[in-house]
């Protein structure tokens, strides 16, 4: 591959994603972090929206940090499509050419960050926690948990721009809105070919489950083999009704049948980073830490003084959660 | 139909054991398997064979080792496996491992092609979409189940963090699957006879037509600047005593302190 000029390339990017009409939330934290990158880097920091009648969502990213939005409102983008998404940001790109291109590590950014990186020549490091920089060459140190979370890695990408990353959901903090900020709204031109796919979206389907999204939860309260069976679930639920927030479960809990899979925390199940993790019952294999080890707070609670949950928690209670989680659910009441 | 199932060898992170001492992991005694998220992909090929007629090769990159999780889809019934083997290849990263599988699956034809949702040791989800794009085949990811499939044309279900997203495309494809799809068989008695007897084809970077400038470690865009144990200091949590009342209302205060409690 011939050397490229990496001083073409000027600019922190994020892809601001949209479902429905709604922006991600990842898209906010995304432009806290960014930023901090692009005032670092001394560049603008730009957002790319996708979708069909989003325009109006341009002014919310402005107002979270971006001093440009490249903006393609277009019927054929109304749904997450990875062949068109693809095509397009990298076509925006290919024009404009960022140093850094950021999207949040979802089932959308995912989906076709992959394909963007090869359209682009561009390395891509998955499901970030954190990112640094290094001014004299301009890399980017993309760190993340690999191995299920038990090895941490610092990923650089020297020779190629842009430099590619997904990052973790609820790890980046927001900027405080301000509505006043002023930016540019840029309507870039998109190739017909870029527009053309063989996949199509036919319908969506809201999951029946109306209990909270672990993914979103800013607390979430789990049950493990501990708990003993699945009436006795009804303790943690209790708990996480009290705080306000969601239920979650390692696999040996769904595995037995007493809570369903979409509650599931762990490398099997879904990876969360909420403010508080309460765990009830769970050991802490290296699978569930890698799905819940990145939460601010985690309290344990566990029979087992040795259990490996107490090695990442904060607070921890040795003792039976049959008495302490009641008790604590009450108090919580009483306020 | 010719179905290519891309599967990969990793360490058996259900036997891996962090060392007290040191806090890292202790890979050397864990073993290997087949990534739990292939034997997904490899009965949701063999379903779509069983349905539709064709064969089903599977596919793996990596040292000679790796012919064992071959003979494992040998034996659940894959008809052809193909081992990419090559010291050119070592220290690929997604970007030109993909474009090897892609290699690949070009040498061999292919109408579908299927992968687990990630790989356990990396856990990037990368490398199926990347080969997809190699391909210029669409790639659907964290497909949860097939609702239709012709020789044309496929309608899948693919689990979105807010639902399902249901969506179609034409052939070829590239699919990613999440373990909800099905439930992978055991090898049968038949197949482990078969297994046992086989012997996985081995191709190198040139049987395949791949670019030695696209692949191993000095042509990979990403480099390991670093790696470390991430496992926190064992014991580090504070712990709360006291009767079940004095801990709840410890905890409570603690919780209370922090904004948790409103």
């Amino acid at each position: 591959m011939a050397k490229l000029n990496k001083e073409e390339f000027k600019g922190v990017w994020i892809f601001a994603e949209q479902r429905r009409g709604k922006l991600h939330n990842v898209a906010f934290e995304l432009l806290g972090k960014g930023r901090e990158l692009a005032d670092q880097l001394k560049v603008d920091l730009c957002a790319v929206l996708l979708g069909n009648g989003i325009t109006a969502l341009a002014q919310d990213l402005i107002a979270a940090g971006a001093d440009k939005v490249y903006l393609v409102d277009d019927p054929k983008l109304d749904h997450f499509n990875d062949e068109l998404y693809a095509n397009v940001l990298a076509d925006i790109a290919s024009q404009f050419k960022p140093e850094i291109i950021l999207t949040g590590a979802t089932a959308v950014g995912r989906a076709f960050f992959p394909r963007v990186s090869i359209l682009l020549n561009a390395g891509l490091t998955a499901d970030c926690t954190a990112f640094e920089l290094d001014m004299v060459e301009r890399n980017l140190f993309q760190i993340r948990p690999a191995f299920g979370g038990s090895l941490m890695a610092k990923i650089m990408t020297p020779e190629r721009r842009p430099q590619m990353s997904t990052a973790r959901y609820k790890v980046f903090k927001a900027l405080v809105k301000d509505p006043a900020r002023k930016g540019e709204v840029i309507k870039p031109q998109i190739k017909a070919d870029s527009l053309q796919a063989r996949s199509q979206f036919v319908e969506f389907i809201e999951e029946v489950e109306t209990t909270i999204n672990i993914s979103e939860a800013d607390i979430i309260v789990s049950g493990g083999r501990g708990i003993g069976g699945g009436e006795n679930f009804k303790l943690v639920r209790e708990l996480a009704q009290a705080l306000g927030g969601a239920v979650g479960a390692s696999r040996a809990a769904v595995d037995s049948g007493w809570i369903p899979y979409s509650h599931q925390v762990g490398q099997t199940g879904k990876t969360v980073s909420p403010k508080l993790y309460i765990a009830c019952g769970i050991s802490g294999s290296v699978q569930h830490l890698a799905g819940m080890q990145s939460s601010d707070i985690i309290v344990a609670i566990n029979k087992d003084p040795e259990a490996p949950i107490f090695g990442v928690a904060k607070y921890g209670i040795v003792g039976d959660l049959n008495e302490i989680l009641p008790a604590l659910t009450e108090r919580i009441k009483k306020g | 139909m010719k179905i290519v199932v891309c599967i990969k060898q990793v360490p058996d992170t259900t036997n891996i054991k962090v060392d007290p001492e040191t806090g890292t992991l202790k890979r050397e005694t864990a073993g290997t398997v087949m990534n739990p998220f292939d034997m997904y992909a490899i009965e949701e090929a063999l379903r779509i064979k069983e349905k539709l007629g064709g064969t089903v090769t599977v596919v793996t990159m990596g040292p000679p080792m790796a012919k064992e999780i071959l003979k494992v889809a040998i034996g659940m019934g894959a008809d052809e496996a193909v081992l990419l083997c090559d010291r050119l290849l070592a220290g690929s990263d997604t970007w030109a491992t993909s474009y090897a599988l892609a290699k690949t699956a070009e040498k061999l034809g292919c109408d579908i092609m299927l992968f687990g949702k990630q790989a356990v040791d990396g856990d990037t989800a990368q490398v199926g979409p990347s080969a997809a794009q190699y391909m210029k085949m669409p790639s659907l990811t964290w497909v949860k189940k097939i609702r239709e499939i012709s020789d044309k044309e496929i309608v899948v279900e693919r689990m979105m963090e807010d639902g399902i997203d249901v969506v179609k495309s034409s052939l070829p494809v590239a699919l990613t699957v999440v373990k909800e799809i099905n439930e992978p068989r055991l090898e049968s008695l038949k197949g482990k006879m078969r297994a046992k007897k086989y012997e996985p084809q081995v191709m190198t970077l040139a049987d395949i037509g791949g670019d030695e400038n696209m692949v191993g470690v000095k042509n990979s865009p990403t480099r390991v600047a670093k790696s470390w144990s991430a496992t926190r200091e064992a014991g580090k949590a504070e712990l709360i005593e006291g009767d079940t009342a004095a801990r709840a209302e410890n905890l409570f205060g603690k919780l209370k302190t922090l904004g948790f409690i409103k």
